[in-house]
């Protein structure tokens, strides 16, 4: 057996490799699905339902995308420089805690004050606890994957313990929770009598300036370059580590602005089950998408679907919604397939190129 | 005559389009040395490959000892006593010498391994053929040279009938070379068959009993070296009368480089005390086996790194801080010595890569957006005035061959009139069509009245283009001698640290 | 500081430490196991996870521990080919493969659990492994009764720690093992298949990682939680770097790193409520990272690890 590369790959096979990978995930779950004994096609159907069948879905679903569009694009950003981020999950609770912070008293300002600096303070947080890792990388070749991996437990029990001490609502009734934020500090709503608020807005908006910054100007280009070939960037003058410390401020601030957004959109206060895990599964949006920031928000769409839905669906038939979960890493693991078949040929005998 | 003890029977691969291996047939005997010449690109890697299992062909049979060897499994050619050093040593540094030496020797489930036995054995083997080398050393302590006779114990540890050398000189000084060819005596009378590629012809001559000669995948003649002579062999391999580089004479103008007293510790070498001065119209070259701080030198050109001590400068003004876009911006041309690791990054487009010295410059970029019309304009012209084959300015480099691979280099520093150029090892890998071309640049460049530091590792590169050649041995370089005052015999020396044998220049 | 001296002094807390090093040996090991043969393990944490839950499932559904011990290596074994594969053959990002181990590995756990409970509020029960004393060396003082009180799981991951030292030193498969680790291509070259041996390198590991995770739900605890294995894996990653990529030094590290866990412990109850216990719960992150940083500088790190290796590819 041979694997070819392909010299030539066109942008139908680029958009079709992950619709591919999507369809191979969804049929791999069906045996876990059968397995219950619920039908297939029965179980999908109603995922379907509960993720885009009805207005009220449709919200709910575009709700849970924001904060995952954000978490994907801040890993799609900083594995484009091959700075292997899985901090976002961190970096985002470390967003949360700056916007409650900053946002449930201490400044007394108008909206249009406020709220800028609760998202901008939140997405700070993100990029600071990203720094570090990335300069323990840089410095010392400490890997970031592990760092940063480690770090998402540091923050977790650093906000637990604010959680329980200094920031702890008095009103809470003991509950480990924040004082809310002021309503000074509210993203509005984008629909009415929905969970649906304008962080979406903000991230899409920040997938297209990505995008304009991946393909139009000097950053995206030593960013491209700095990833693919560290040594060939550096040997042209690239600051190839200036040049990761910027990514690492880009990626950890999209993802602490995931942080603040769910704040300031969403919940209103902090506690510690904020996120299930948004800062993993963008790692799987930034896969499905390829890295391309456009194509992030469709991922997202996607990967909060399948969440919604599974819950959902998990109501009227006997399949945990756990089965979102497993949706979502086989998914990840079939992209990751797809984009290796995309790059390769693979030949079972016969003529080899080389 | 001794019995045939390798014949290889109409053996054809196929990449693609391209015939690496056109009908191959030849026949080793025992005791015999067989040289195979060619190009590089003409096939004899690609041959050794299928030999060694790397590769199956497409047609032909190959037999070892009168028994057909079945293709495409290293493990097969190894038992039928087929050994092969690789050009790049397939060593591990972490390891020791005896570790290297055994791996694969005994069945990977056993409870454990007889060190002390194969240690005895691997002495043995040393002593018998005079490859002294300590079984216990880690492999990244030795030296090349002393790498080289780790492979080659290898093979005779696992009692080799026939040894393959791919390229074995070319990271060996002429004294190493000479000493791997007596090695190579002691071998065949003891009865192994040897197969070396080269492109080299002295070393044809002076080792081989037989010459395969391989002109574009094709097997063009096998002669006997006693009766065959270098411009019938050199007209064999290349199809034509190669003519030498025509190199006017020319005057030294003003200084564009100089290094006084230039010291660098660096992981990636060091340089001390180091002189050196370039001029105008002026190609200076470097001899000297690589990693003897050929690297540090070549990054205080580039504007990787500044000296530890001493003075550097660039056109009359000092370098204070590193940085290569200063050195482009002076005016200084860099030719990388890997094309692929540090000249490209594969994976972006021509016009990317022709942009990437210059990319924060006004000419690329404003406001930190990117020209991009711009960009793409300029690559139009190089692909145009450098003759680099490729698609357009959106192919992705590194689809290209590395000749085209090189111009497009070439293209994106030779274009802008550079009054230093460094070139290090630009023809390294190169087809002979390339070479001509990379050569006509420089010696171009040299009359429009640029200063080339050229950095080689190939004595007749050096000696056909430079006006002087310095030699570099741990970091220290020797004086510049003048090219007619020097022979290959004296640079072979002086790279070895013998500096006494230099003609006295002063 | 007394209180401190006389602890590290009793058996109890010697003992304790052990337990509590047990599941990092094994990591540690798994994982070393794998990047010593080039291939970087980041499905570790899922690995344990399914390890944890598969080994419990199998003596809650009546099967002995023995048997839970072996279903766990083998469904850790099972991940670890679905890595392998990737990541051998296909030449895929060891990092994402990984990590979308990892997220399987915990998902699927998650979901067989739910699965086969649908309605528990707290978690279902077996009669997990009990110590075992070794007659007459336990009798020893402090170190005997330390080493030779423990659950049948904690001597096998000496045991193993052992047996992996003289594969990979004493035997031509380990010397195999570290070749493709070090220097693919010359493995190749001498006639070893670099596919086979990374592919059974990291299964092999992959299974003591797995026993690792099972320890906790057949050995220390007697349940399966969520969030169970809580960043474990991760843990011994560092360990791996901590101990030099030598199975000596991942027990000495395994088991300082726990005698540090099993200090933080004491040290809650003594200072008490003076600093939150969040504190306390960081440190083993945190010395983790420190690990990290004090010993990459000098790591003899395997050269080929994370370079996939396809036969016969020009470079």
């Amino acid at each position: 057996m041979w694997l070819e590369p392909r010299e030539h790959v066109s942008v139908a096979v680029r958009v079709l490799a992950p619709v591919g990978a999507v369809v191979a995930a969804l049929a791999l779950c069906a045996v876990l699905i059968a397995w219950t004994g619920t039908g297939v096609v029965q179980a999908y159907g109603l995922l379907y339902q509960g993720a885009l069948g009805s207005q009220f879905a449709l919200a709910e679903t575009l709700t849970r995308a924001t904060p995952l569009m954000l978490t994907g694009l801040a890993v799609a950003v900083a594995f484009r420089a091959k700075l292997w981020n899985i901090g976002a999950e961190g970096q985002l609770y470390a967003g949360a805690l700056v916007a409650v912070l900053l946002g449930s008293g201490p400044l007394e300002l108008p909206a249009w004050a406020l709220l800028p600096i609760v998202l901008i303070g939140g997405a700070l947080a993100g990029s600071l606890l990203l720094v570090g890792p990335t300069v323990l990388k840089t410095r010392f070749g400490v890997d970031e994957v592990v760092t940063t991996l480690l770090l998402n437990f540091i923050v977790l029990l650093f906000v637990s313990m604010m959680l329980e001490g200094p920031l702890k609502d008095p009103m809470g009734m003991g509950w480990p929770q924040s004082a809310p934020v002021l309503p000074e500090a509210e993203l509005p709503k984008l629909v009415e009598r929905s969970r649906l608020h304008w962080g979406l807005v903000l991230a899409m908006a920040a997938s297209v300036v990505l995008w304009v910054m991946n393909t139009r100007t000097v950053w995206g280009y030593e960013i491209k370059a700095v990833g693919a070939n560290p040594r060939a960037a550096g040997f042209a003058g690239i600051a190839v580590n200036g040049v990761m410390l910027r990514v690492a401020l880009l990626s950890g601030g999209l993802a602490g602005l995931a942080g603040a957004a769910e704040i300031a959109g969403l919940r209103g206060y902090l506690t510690l089950d904020l996120s299930p895990g948004f800062g993993y599964s963008g790692i799987v949006v930034a896969m499905l998408a390829q890295l391309h920031p456009l194509a992030v928000v469709a991922a997202s769409v996607f990967v909060a679907g399948i969440f919604v839905g599974a819950d959902a669906m998990s109501r009227s038939v006997p399949v945990p919604n756990y089965i979102a979960d497993v949706l979502v890493a086989v998914s990840l693991l079939c992209i990751l397939v797809a984009g290796f078949l995309v790059r390769y040929r693979v030949r079972l005998s016969g003529v080899r190129a080389g | 005559m001794h019995e045939v003890v390798l014949r290889l029977a109409g053996v054809t691969k196929r990449f693609g389009a391209l015939v690496a291996n056109d009908d191959i047939s030849l026949e080793l005997r025992r005791g015999e040395v067989m040289a195979l010449l060619g190009e590089n690109g003409a096939g004899k890697t690609t041959l050794m490959n299928i030999l060694f299992g790397h590769y199956v062909a497409d047609e032909g049979s190959i037999e070892a000892f009168g028994k057909p060897l079945p293709g495409g499994s290293p493990k097969a050619a190894l038992a039928a006593g087929i050994c092969m050093v690789h050009q790049h040593f397939t060593l591990a540094d972490n390891l020791s010498v005896l570790d290297n030496v055994i791996l694969g020797t005994e069945p990977l489930w056993r409870f454990r391994s007889d060190r002390g036995a194969a240690a005895a054995k691997l002495s043995a083997l040393a002593e018998r053929f005079g490859l002294t080398v300590d079984p216990a050393a880690p492999v990244g302590s030795l030296s090349v040279g002393e790498r080289q006779r780790v492979e080659i114990l290898k093979a005779l540890y696992r009692d080799a009938r026939i040894l393959i050398l791919d390229e074995p000189t070319a990271v060996l000084t002429p004294q190493e070379s000479e000493r791997l060819f007596s090695t190579l005596k002691l071998l065949t009378a003891e009865g192994l068959g040897v197969i070396f590629i080269s492109h080299k012809m002295n070393e044809v001559m002076a080792a081989s009993d037989t010459v395969g000669v391989l002109r574009g995948g094709k097997l063009v003649a096998i002669r006997r070296t006693a009766e065959t002579d270098r411009s019938e062999l050199a007209e064999l391999m290349i199809g034509r009368t190669l003519k030498a580089p025509a190199v006017e004479p020319m005057e030294p103008a003003e200084p564009v480089l100089t290094l006084a007293g230039v010291t660098v510790r660096a992981a990636r070498g060091m340089l001390d005390r180091a002189d050196l001065v370039v001029r105008r119209h002026q190609i200076v070259g470097i001899a000297g086996v690589s990693g003897n701080g050929q690297a540090a030198l070549a990054d205080l050109v580039s504007g990787l790194g500044v000296p530890d001590d001493g003075r550097l400068e660039v056109f009359g003004k000092p370098v204070v801080v590193a940085g290569p876009l200063e050195m482009v911006k002076r005016g200084v041309a860099r030719i990388p010595e890997d094309r692929h690791a540090t000249g490209l990054v594969g994976d972006m487009a021509v016009w990317e890569n022709l942009i990437a010295e210059r990319v924060r410059l006004p000419e690329f970029s404003r406001l930190g957006f990117l020209r991009r019309d711009a960009a793409r304009a300029r690559a139009r012209e190089v692909i145009k005035d450098y003759d680099v084959r490729c698609p357009g300015p959106d192919a992705v480099s590194r689809l290209l061959s590395g000749g085209n691979m090189q111009k497009l280099i070439l293209g994106r520093t030779l274009s802008y009139k550079p009054g230093l150029i460094l070139a290090n090892q630009p023809t390294r890998g190169l087809d002979v069509g390339a070479v001509a071309y990379v050569h006509e640049q420089l010696l171009a460049a040299r009359k429009a009245g640029a200063g080339v530091l050229l950095i080689s590792e190939d004595l007749d590169e050096l000696l056909a283009l430079a006006d002087q050649v310095a030699v570099i041995h741990r970091g220290r370089l020797s004086p510049p001698m003048p090219r007619a005052a020097v022979t290959i015999c004296q640079l072979g020396l002086a790279m070895a640290g013998h500096w006494e044998e230099l003609p006295d220049v002063a | 500081m007394t209180d401190i001296l006389d602890l590290l002094a009793s058996a109890a807390f010697w003992t304790a430490t052990l337990r509590i090093a047990t599941p990092y040996i094994l990591g540690t090991l798994g994982e070393l196991v794998c990047e010593r043969a080039g291939v970087l393990n980041l499905g570790i944490e899922g690995i344990m996870t399914l390890g944890a839950m598969a080994g419990w499932m199998t003596v809650y559904q009546g099967g002995d521990l023995w048997t839970g011990v072996m279903v766990a290596a083998l469904a850790g074994g099972m991940l670890g080919l679905l890595h392998a594969l990737l990541t051998v053959p296909l030449g895929l990002s060891q990092h994402v493969t990984g990590i979308g181990v990892t997220l399987l590995g915990t998902s699927l756990s998650y979901y067989v659990y739910r699965m086969v409970l649908p309605q528990v509020s707290s978690p279902p029960t077996i009669e997990p492994f009990q110590p075992w004393a070794v007659p007459v060396l336990s009798e020893i003082p402090v170190i005997g009764q330390a080493l030779f009180n423990q659950t049948p799981l904690t001597y096998a991951a000496l045991a193993a720690v052992g047996l992996v030292a003289w594969v990979l030193y004493r035997t031509p498969l380990g010397l195999g093992v570290r070749m493709v680790g070090e220097n693919p291509a010359a493995a190749e070259a001498q006639g070893i298949s670099v596919t086979a041996v990374r592919m059974g390198a990291v299964v092999c590991g992959s299974a003591l990682m797995a026993v690792g995770g099972a320890f906790l739900t057949l050995s220390a605890f007697n349940a399966f939680f969520f969030n169970m294995i809580n960043g474990r894996g991760w843990i011994c990653i560092a360990l791996v770097v901590f101990a030099s990529w030598r199975p000596g030094k991942a027990l000495l590290g395994a088991v300082l790193f726990a005698a540090f866990d099993a200090l933080q412990l004491r040290l809650q109850q003594i200072v008490g409520p003076a600093l939150p216990y969040q504190v306390f719960l960081m440190l083993p992150y945190v010395l983790s990272i420190l690990a990290l940083v004090l010993m990459s500088r000098r790591a003899a790190y395997p050269r080929a690890l994370m370079i996939p290796f396809r036969k016969g590819e020009r470079h």
